[in-house]
């Protein structure tokens, strides 16, 4: 159990039976008022905010959170496969629920996958993943367009922009936090 | 943390308290910041010092020396409350009291406007202070600081800020919440501003006011909606404060309840005052707004974080 003089930003309570993390808090106490703890925070299964302010003796529930190593093994239509690289077990995650991380995640990918009360609710990428090029329009010499980037689509079917240099079959860094391009990797 | 600067800055702003208070003949005391018992109020939770308590505030020991005899007194000290910290509260913060006889809670609030003042004399031409042509710079506010300041009764700023009537934020034990929520935010935007008349339950110390027995005459100042200072006029009829502390006792838990003590001698001491008031002003709090700082960590020698 937390008590909400534990709030603080980045702690994960439970309330009304699902995780939340903290994003913001403020510590207040009006002249001789009580403790007032204002917090942000967001559903870590659906992402909405939830702002509330609590007092000190509101107690919360510590949520059932297990991060476990797995392999990101393949996917077939919306069912993205993963096996727990301990016990080789193996599960399924739902397209939607994976979000923008399914632009980054190749075959055998190595991950965390974060387990609310056993049910898989989120996964943790590597901060930078390399993928391949597979589409590209050739850069014309010349162009006076003034434009210094240009899209292209990697192996994921993602597509982001990158600056005119870089052509198909080239392998190509990402920022899986902001999902930018960093630079062209050379093997 | 201060650097060279801003420990100059510190000590200049503290001398320039103490002078403005010696001019106006007050006595400058200092009561123990370690003592065996504490006045019993609800929301303050004491630091324990080897079965003692490192105090909350000097004012026991300062309306003691009130009823001794001192007629104006004031005293510069730090003071400690027990898991209070963020933005604008430090567990251990600097405090500056003052009290004088004769005198109710509007006087008080004369007293913050010459000593605002007399400060921006002092302060006002170095290069830390924040305010300038007696302006106040942050953010994109301007606020003015020049006197006299805006009166708002609580009453009143319930019916201008917040969705339900003083009565019904009483009545559903919201005051706090909706007080931080919807009411300071506006307080003291375009001048320091008096909030004042607090129900009486919110002011166990307090002097309920004359003609009106729901309230206490009680103010807060407020500068950009941060809360600096707590004034009232002193309730000295014994009985009543005698009564006012046994209804505190009442809302503790058993835990606080049993550290907790009717403080005999104050209450014996208190019957012989007459007509007084006092004042509790957050000193960090004043000095962060002069230098334009945000957090009250940024203007003592060393926050919590520093070690």
């Amino acid at each position: 159990m937390y008590s909400a003089a534990d709030l603080r930003k980045g702690l994960k309570v439970q309330v009304d039976g699902a995780p939340f993390i903290v994003t913001d808090f403020e510590f207040s106490k009006p002249g001789k008022g009580q403790a007032l703890y204002r917090c942000k925070m967001r559903n870590m299964i659906t992402g909405n905010q939830l702002v509330q302010t609590y007092r000190s003796n509101d107690k919360f529930e510590k949520p059932e959170l297990e991060e476990r190593k797995m392999q990101y093994l393949y996917c077939q239509e919306s069912e993205y496969h993963f096996m727990d690289t301990e016990n080789y077990e193996q599960i399924v995650i739902d397209k939607e629920h994976l979000g923008d991380n399914v632009n980054y995640m190749t075959d055998n990918m190595d991950m965390e996958v974060l387990f609310f009360q056993d049910k898989p609710i989120d996964v943790s990428l590597p901060m930078f993943v390399n993928l391949v090029v597979t589409k590209a329009d050739p850069w014309a010499k010349g162009d006076t367009s003034g434009s210094d980037s240009k899209p292209v689509t990697v192996e994921t079917g993602y597509v982001l922009q990158v600056p005119p240099f870089v052509d198909e079959g080239d392998k190509i860094q990402i920022d899986t936090r902001t999902g930018a391009y960093v630079t062209r990797v050379k093997e | 943390m201060l650097d060279l600067q801003g420990l100059h800055f510190r000590a200049a702003f503290f001398h320039s308290l103490r002078s403005f208070f010696v001019r106006q003949q007050f006595l400058e005391v200092d009561t123990p910041i370690r003592q065996p018992l504490l006045l019993p109020e609800l929301n303050i939770e004491p630091l324990a010092s080897e079965g003692w308590f490192l105090q909350a505030s000097p004012e026991l020991c300062m309306k003691r020396l009130l009823a001794a005899g001192c007629s104006r007194i004031f005293q510069l000290c730090n003071c400690f409350r027990k898991g209070e910290r963020g933005q604008l509260h430090l567990e251990e913060f600097t405090m500056l009291e003052w009290y004088r006889t004769n005198a109710d809670y509007e006087d008080l609030m004369a007293d913050c406007e010459a000593l605002l003042s007399s400060l921006l004399a002092d302060l006002g031409g170095m290069d830390l202070c924040a305010v300038s042509n007696g302006s106040l710079r942050t953010g994109d506010r301007v606020i003015s600081l020049q006197a006299p300041w805006d009166r708002l009764s609580v009453h009143e700023a319930f019916a201008r800020f917040s969705p339900v009537s003083i009565e019904q934020a009483m009545a559903n034990d919201t005051f706090d919440e909706i007080l931080v929520e919807y009411v300071e935010p506006f307080l003291g935007v375009d001048r320091p501003l008096f909030l004042y008349d607090y129900p009486v339950e919110l002011g166990s110390l307090a002097r309920s006011k004359y003609g009106f027995p729901l309230l206490a005459e009680r103010f807060e100042l407020y500068i950009n909606g941060i809360e600096l200072a707590n004034g009232f006029s002193e309730l000295t009829d014994s009985q009543e404060q005698r009564q006012r502390f046994e209804r505190e006792l009442e809302l503790m838990d058993d835990e606080r309840r049993l550290r907790s003590s009717m403080p005999e001698r104050f209450l014996e001491e208190l019957a012989g005052l007459d007509r007084a008031a006092g004042i509790a002003l957050g000193v960090d709090r004043l000095l962060m707004l002069l230098m334009g700082k945000e957090s009250v960590g940024e203007v003592v020698s060393f926050a919590p974080g520093d070690f």
